[in-house]
């Protein structure tokens, strides 16, 4: 067991240890998925803000979801990242809203219902070659385009608010929003559906 | 649940709204009606699944910030404690009362609707009735069920934020087109539409807005005394 040691594992290896969990309630593997991960989402949740120390707390509960939830990860629907990534997102969003004292979707042990928004059969890239071609497609995205994607992610701004932050037109940011979506699905070689712009289509 | 229906045909909301969701930046209202598209949606799974993907990369890429003390091993002493997620096999219960028994309703409105005591419709103006999902989400958006009388053009309204409607059952047409179940109309702020019920049949959407709804020009007996003039 690694505990106290910081562990780089490769994306593969990460894989490797959810299925570890799944399949024997393997400790030294949820050990070293907690070393990559939760120093991570503890680190995205800083940059949007939240206090460190309950940054702290929500990345134990993400650690605590990934434990509980290691057998419904399928890689076959996404990277480990995405996945962990989700429970992160989605654990935040539950704390905000708990913290307004409204409605929260939790199930009775309070593991919070994870939406599956994974792509159809036949649109998925095969294992541990979708990351690599994001990561290239947003290092290839023109700054005013990465600018728009990262706000999104990091400073937790839906469109109108980074078009109000940067004074620029709502359309100008649906736009740059746009191509940049574009770009990455490009990358991903989605194919199968007509991508026309119908009318009506607000992009 | 119906099989997905949608193709790159029809309404969906816009890549901007799609990027804020799976980011999660959009607001607990407008998010409630992107998930019920998605629910019939692959087109937008698709693009939202794309979005997760980016988010998966940029935790990957993160300044990772040490925890503090030694977290592992007391979360290594809870874990056999800590029983494998739950399915959950119990359906939520939508309130008969609302009469939508004949509708399929996506899983995240259910959920919404089975959470709330006693709801019931309220006549906004003749023809047009509302059941207040939520007053206000933090993010100065309300969520809410419209049900408009076949026919019926809903009075000139404006906005201050973004507006996401989807249709339940019926439909409705505005200067953007036709809209039918599945269907999702996007108004970005200060915006005005005027959409027209399709005959036939009730309308009923599953509607967010950000910002005041300010209804304008229209002179009703039954407003007026509500709004306490005349």
């Amino acid at each position: 067991m690694m505990v106290g040691a910081v562990i780089e594992d490769s994306k593969a290896e990460l894989a490797d240890h959810l299925r570890a969990v799944a399949e024997t309630r393997d400790k030294s593997a949820f050990a070293a998925l907690f070393a990559y991960y939760a120093p991570r989402v503890k680190g995205y949740l800083i940059r949007l803000g939240t206090p460190p120390a309950q940054a702290e707390d929500l990345a134990q509960d993400v650690m605590v979801a990934v434990w509980r939830k290691a057998e419904l990860y399928d890689p076959a629907k996404a990277e480990p990242s995405t996945w962990v990534f989700t429970i992160a997102r989605n654990l935040r969003i539950d704390a905000l809203r708990r913290d307004r004292h409204t409605h929260v979707d939790l199930d009775a042990e309070g593991v919070p219902e994870l939406p599956d928004h994974s792509p159809p059969a036949d649109q998925r890239v095969a294992d541990g070659q979708r990351a690599t071609l994001v990561r290239k497609a947003m290092a290839g995205l023109p700054p005013d385009q990465a600018d728009v994607v990262r706000r999104s992610f990091f400073l937790g701004q839906a469109h109108t608010e980074i078009a109000e932050t940067l004074g620029l037109p709502l359309g100008t940011v649906k736009s740059r929003m746009r191509l940049a979506m574009a770009k990455i699905r490009t990358a991903l070689g989605a194919a199968g559906f007509e991508e026309t712009e119908m009318h009506g289509d607000a992009s | 649940m119906t099989a997905p229906f949608k193709t790159a045909e029809g309404h969906h909301p816009s890549d901007a709204v799609l990027l804020a969701h799976g980011a999660g930046s959009l607001g607990g209202a407008l998010s409630v009606v992107v998930e019920a598209h998605l629910a019939d949606c692959d087109r937008c799974r698709n693009r939202v699944a794309e979005v997760e993907a980016l988010g998966g990369v940029l935790l990957d890429d993160v300044a990772p910030a040490p925890l503090n003390g030694d977290k592992l091993a007391a979360l290594l002493d809870r874990l056999d404690d800590l029983a494998p997620e739950p399915v959950r096999t119990v359906a939520p219960v939508v309130p008969s009362a609302l009469g939508l028994d004949g509708i399929t309703l996506p899983p995240v409105l259910r959920d919404r609707l089975a959470a709330l005591p006693k709801p019931r419709w309220q006549t906004v103006l003749p023809g047009v009735a509302q059941v207040v999902l939520e007053a206000d989400d933090g993010h100065g958006a309300n969520l809410r069920l419209l049900r408009v009388s076949p026919g019926l053009r809903l009075p000139d309204h404006g906005h201050s934020g973004v507006e996401l409607s989807l249709v339940l059952s019926g439909g409705f047409s505005d200067a953007g087109g036709s809209f039918g179940p599945g269907d999702v109309s996007e108004m970005d702020p200060h915006s005005d539409h005027r959409p027209i019920a399709d005959p036939g049949e009730d309308c009923i959407c599953l509607i967010a807005v950000e910002g005041t709804v300010r209804f304008r020009g229209l002179v009703l007996g039954p407003l007026q005394r509500l709004l306490g003039g005349g």
